[in-house]
């Protein structure tokens, strides 16, 4: 079973959007919605892994969509090659990766698309949909066999 | 380091050539433009202040108006000084961006070279553009001949750049009358201009890599109206802040403005309330007036926004009739400015009766012997004590006589 807070820090998606409670007035709302995106000086940013950043409220790092999604995408750890291809292509930085190992999938900010199932390029494929309350075994053992090319 | 230009004590400027000065001193970062008449000349100007090596900025050229207010938006939101210029249908362009550059609370400069809307198509003066942009939360300042575009812009920087207000600035001008017509037009010499308006002081801005910023957020119901509300109030306590720059800048040129003009009120019976060039066709007309012993005076927001609901009342309150000049089609309603004024005035003991003319539009000729006779009937209304015309009427029109709405007072 995949590790749901692989690779998070302690406030990666803590914030539910439906939750309405404690929003501050109009006197302490940010002027212009300018949102800053980090706590204290963020200089050194970019040489510091996302689980090492101090993320401020406003970052969506520090929220969850995961209700959004219907589907989710299951990752086969026996067929990946580490092509790096899903981690390429999502649309919401939601693939796990270091030193070019895939490790998994952020479930707090995936939203299901499926546009790492589509570009996997591995046979059978490294990832594939699976309903959102599929167990992971359950998802691994109804895993496909691989195609034989037709002749 | 910017060459230095050469300027008279007196020069002879038109309404663009000087806009576009005071856009050269105050050392613009970014002008993102697409020229249309009558604001043409201002960034033409400009475009060849920077090719001669008078302006350390750049100059962008964009292939719409709502892409040269997108550009303006991206440059101030990255933290620089930024200003562009318009009319009309490029105004209309502009709009949707206008209110994202006030919810960014950027101060960027737009300086309006006032023209009418199609359709029909027309390129002459008329306050259309001005009045569409009454809500889109920008504080607009109304320059009535050459001298106070310049003026009003070099203030426009100071005010909307001031931290406590951080919102974007108009100046506007009557198209062809103010920006066409050379005056008399009396610079502030380059350095004292420019340290007038300072250095800019950036804030949020995008480029300060230690505090990224993310700009543009959506909000739902749950904030957009939090929002909203703040962005109103900054805009409504702008005004001590566009005291304080006028008082400074008098002290700079000797030239005094206020948040509105005021012309023989002091014991003023009957008033006409205009913008723009109108102002001083109106001044001439009430001093014929007072040779004929009729109490005439003019009353003009120099600021449209904010509003000064709290100088017009002052202004007007001891008055027994107002006419309200609106030069722009209220498209089935009373003109917007007679409807503010009306709002301020409901609110004195002595409540002034008031109509309003639509007049001008399209860049039609408003005459002095035309201001004449409306105040003329403003002293007929004091003296039979309620409005004796119809509520609003079309000032300077062919064809029937054209009013609507009668008094349900005395």
């Amino acid at each position: 079973m995949q590790d749901l807070r692989l690779l998070a820090q302690a406030k990666r998606g803590q914030r539910g959007l439906e939750n309405k409670s404690g929003l501050v007035g109009w006197d302490e709302v940010t002027q212009g919605t300018v949102l800053p995106s980090f706590e204290g000086d963020a200089t050194n940013i970019a040489n510091l892994k996302s689980e090492e950043r101090a993320y401020s409220n406003f970052n969506s790092y520090t929220a969850t969509v995961a209700s959004w999604r219907v589907k989710k995408p299951v990752f086969n750890r026996d067929i990946c090659i580490d092509c790096q291809n899903c981690w390429v292509w999502c649309p919401d930085s939601s693939i796990l990766s270091r030193d070019k190992q895939m490790l998994g999938i952020d479930y707090d900010h995936c939203k299901g698309c499926e546009v790492c199932v589509e570009v996997c390029p591995t046979n059978p494929k490294s990832l594939l949909m699976f309903g959102e309350y599929t167990e992971l075994e359950e998802a691994l053992a109804q895993w496909p066999e691989k195609k034989k090319k037709e002749k | 380091m910017a060459e230095k230009f050469d300027l008279q004590e007196r020069e002879v400027w038109d309404g663009n050539y000087a806009a576009s000065q005071a856009l050269r001193q105050a050392q613009v970062d970014v002008v993102a433009a697409y020229p249309i008449t009558p604001s043409t000349p201002i960034v033409e100007n400009y475009g060849s202040y920077v090719a001669n090596g008078y302006i350390d900025g750049e100059f962008v050229m964009v292939e719409s108006e709502h892409a040269a207010m997108s550009g303006c938006v991206g440059a101030s939101a990255a933290g620089g000084r930024v200003a562009t210029a318009t009319s009309s249908q490029g105004f209309a362009l502009m709009t949707e961006v206008l209110y994202q550059a006030s919810g960014m609370r950027l101060p960027i400069v737009l300086t309006v070279v006032n023209r009418a809307l199609a359709s029909p198509l027309n390129v002459r003066g008329d306050h259309s553009d001005m009045y569409l942009g009454r809500d889109s939360g920008w504080i607009q300042l109304d320059a009535f001949n050459a001298q106070e575009a310049y003026d009003m812009t070099l203030c426009a920087f100071k005010i909307g750049e001031n931290h406590s207000v951080r919102l974007p600035v108009m100046v506007h001008q009557d198209g062809f009358i103010t920006s066409h017509t050379a005056q008399n037009v009396y610079p502030l010499p380059d350095e004292v201009a420019y340290n007038f308006v300072g250095d800019f002081q950036p804030l949020d801005d995008m480029l300060d890599f230690s505090r990224p910023v993310t700009y543009g957020a959506q909000t739902e119901e749950d904030w957009h109206f939090e929002h909203k509300a703040r962005q109103h109030k900054a805009i409504i306590d702008s005004r001590a802040v566009i005291e304080e720059v006028f008082a400074e800048f008098e002290k700079l040129s000797g030239r005094k403005y206020k948040r509105v003009e005021s012309y023989m009120m002091e014991d003023a019976e009957v008033a006409i309330v205009a913008l723009g060039t109108t102002v001083e066709t109106a001044i001439v007309a009430a001093r014929e007036l007072r040779e004929e012993g009729i109490k005439a005076g003019i009353v003009a927001p120099r600021c449209f926004r904010p509003f000064p609901y709290d100088a017009i009342r002052e202004a007007l309150e001891n008055t027994k009739s107002v006419a309200v000049l609106d030069r722009s089609s209220p498209g089935g309603a009373m003109g917007a400015l007679f409807n503010e004024v009306s709002a301020a005035l409901y609110t004195t003991a002595n409540r002034p009766l008031v109509t309003n003319f639509i007049y001008g539009l399209g860049g039609r000729d408003f005459s002095v012997a035309e201001a004449k006779r409306i105040l003329k009937e403003q002293k007929a209304h004091a003296e039979a004590g309620h409005i004796t015309t119809d509520i609003q009427q079309f000032s300077g029109l062919r064809g029937p006589k054209l009013g609507f709405f009668q008094t349900k007072r005395g």
